[in-house]
């Protein structure tokens, strides 16, 4: 075990905050190192670190993994968040997957020219409420437990209620007629790894702003 | 046997036929081989019973009458050598029966005929005994159900990486059809500017590295697969792609011989053309009336 994994990004949630999310619930340490200019960036693409010259990328257990989406299943896989058999782990990949198509257009957003904000804001909101909440309070409607798939915590909880906390910032009130997926965010939110993540001071970040559109800028242009 | 039955199968009466276009579009196949008088009225033969199992086992992808995103998970069925059921999805009515009764809104209220689609999207795969959606989580189920996804962790991460590596450059590919004719250009040459910069030294180091015919593990996964399609969907917009990756040359024949590959390459395989003007306004027919 190399020690512990390094976060490598700009400094804003963007991509990355999903991966502090799942590794700050699994109770995983991890240190961030944040580029500040382009040439930050070009020192890792000349490195040959990035496979696709892109980040994110995490240093962990030896390999410098990239593309979000492995990085999700292979912290998933490693801290038993991904279900017990294909099957389960079919479902959690399935709701990912719409989870992150949504947080897709809210961590997008902020990197939009601000004019086309308030349209994407609204695309936000009504996807929400009548797309993806449904969707999910469904799902825990019909089996009636604590979790999403497999009466056990999984990556698809984490990420569903990390989207919920994104929402509700953007639109508060946005859960409050899903009962069950305010239960869930609850419950998930009181868990001792998740509670530490929610407090002030951890390595949680604030949303993204007009700054960090600026820094994104200059360093990805 | 299996494939015998199967054959005949085509050649039954299906019980609950799906609406539009006519049985023989689907039954092709029945030319292969003809056994006689299997149509019969009364009690079910155990043929018939067996044709029934097998055909409510098979894998049924809805989506419309073309490549999109469905496209990769074709492939990957293909190439772990599984028959699917497709029942075409090319008019608004079909898609509604898979969809739920109007209002789209509504359709978790919907009990037995709707409610199929979990976010209201397709592609959505029954397979066993579930309805997938989500292209990743579909093709990493077949992946992983087929021995398509590494013998362990690493080798799963690794084939993640890869796959997600190049879904990024499919990508373009599928978005393509539905921009404007003036970008459509440009985004060409975009799309291959990405391939020669960015996707394709990164599988060329890869295979010249470990000298092997895969890219994971000595044995086919789901990343040569994604891979292949890619460079086969590039090489139809831009043929001499390749021109400066030997070893992906090499890689694409190689791999395009494997024979549930060849097969899916050959005429008459469910592998779809590219798109087309009619594929646009089809998609456009269905999800935007």
């Amino acid at each position: 075990m190399a020690g512990k994994p390094k976060l490598h990004y700009f400094n804003g949630r963007g991509r990355m905050e999903s991966i502090r999310w799942l590794l700050a619930a699994a109770g995983v340490e991890f240190e961030e190192k944040c580029m500040k200019t382009r040439e930050d960036l070009e020192k890792l693409r000349k490195d040959g670190v990035l496979m696709f010259q892109q980040v994110p990328m995490v240093e962990i257990d030896g390999m410098k993994l990239v593309q979000t989406r492995a990085i999700f299943n292979y912290i998933a896989d490693k801290h038993n968040l991904y279900g017990k058999d294909i099957k389960e782990r079919a479902l959690i990949d399935m709701y990912t997957e719409g989870i992150v198509d949504l947080n897709e257009l809210i961590l997008t957003r902020p990197f939009l020219p601000p004019e086309e904000q308030e349209a994407k804001l609204a695309q936000i909101k009504d996807k929400a409420k009548n797309r993806y909440f449904p969707a999910f309070e469904k799902v825990l409607k019909s089996h009636g437990q604590d979790y999403l798939v497999g009466n056990k915590l999984s990556k698809a909880d984490i990420l569903l209620v990390e989207l919920l906390y994104n929402v509700e910032e953007l639109n508060p009130g946005a859960t409050a007629s899903f009962p069950l997926l305010q239960a869930l965010k609850t419950r998930i939110s009181n868990l001792p790894t998740v509670k530490k993540f929610l407090q002030p001071g951890s390595q949680r970040n604030p949303p993204d702003d007009e700054k960090c559109r600026e820094e994104a800028k200059i360093i990805f242009h | 046997m299996l494939n015998i039955a199967v054959s005949i199968g085509e050649i039954l009466p299906e019980p609950r036929p799906p609406p539009g276009p006519p049985a023989a579009l689907w039954s092709r196949r029945a030319a292969d081989s003809s056994p006689s008088a299997l149509c019969s009225s009364g009690a079910p033969s155990g043929l018939q019973k067996a044709w029934k199992a097998i055909m409510t086992e098979r894998p049924k992808l809805h989506y419309p009458n073309a490549r999109g995103r469905m496209e990769s998970v074709r492939w990957v069925l293909a190439a772990a050598g599984v028959e699917a059921y497709l029942p075409l999805m090319h008019e608004p009515l079909q898609c509604r029966a898979v969809a739920g009764p109007l209002p789209m809104t509504d359709w978790w209220k919907v009990s037995d005929t709707g409610n199929h689609l979990l976010f209201q999207q397709v592609p959505m795969v029954e397979i066993d005994g579930m309805k997938l959606v989500q292209t990743r989580s579909i093709l990493h189920y077949i992946a992983e159900k087929h021995q398509l996804f590494g013998k362990d962790l690493k080798e799963r991460t690794l084939i993640d990486m890869y796959v997600e590596g190049t879904l990024d450059l499919l990508e373009l590919l599928i978005m393509h059809p539905f921009l404007k004719p003036d970008d459509q250009q440009r985004e060409v040459v975009n799309m291959a500017q990405k391939a020669i910069i960015r996707y394709f030294p990164v599988f060329e180091k890869i295979l010249r590295g470990h000298g092997q015919s895969f890219l994971v593990g000595n044995q086919l996964s789901l990343a040569d697969v994604i891979l292949l399609q890619t460079i086969l969907a590039l090489e139809e917009k831009i043929p001499n792609i390749l021109s400066a990756f030997p070893f992906l040359q090499e890689y694409t024949v190689k791999i395009s011989n494997i024979p549930t590959i060849k097969r899916f390459l050959e005429p008459g395989s469910k592998k779809k053309p590219p798109p087309d003007e009619i594929y646009v306004r089809t998609v456009y027919s269905i999800f935007m009336p």
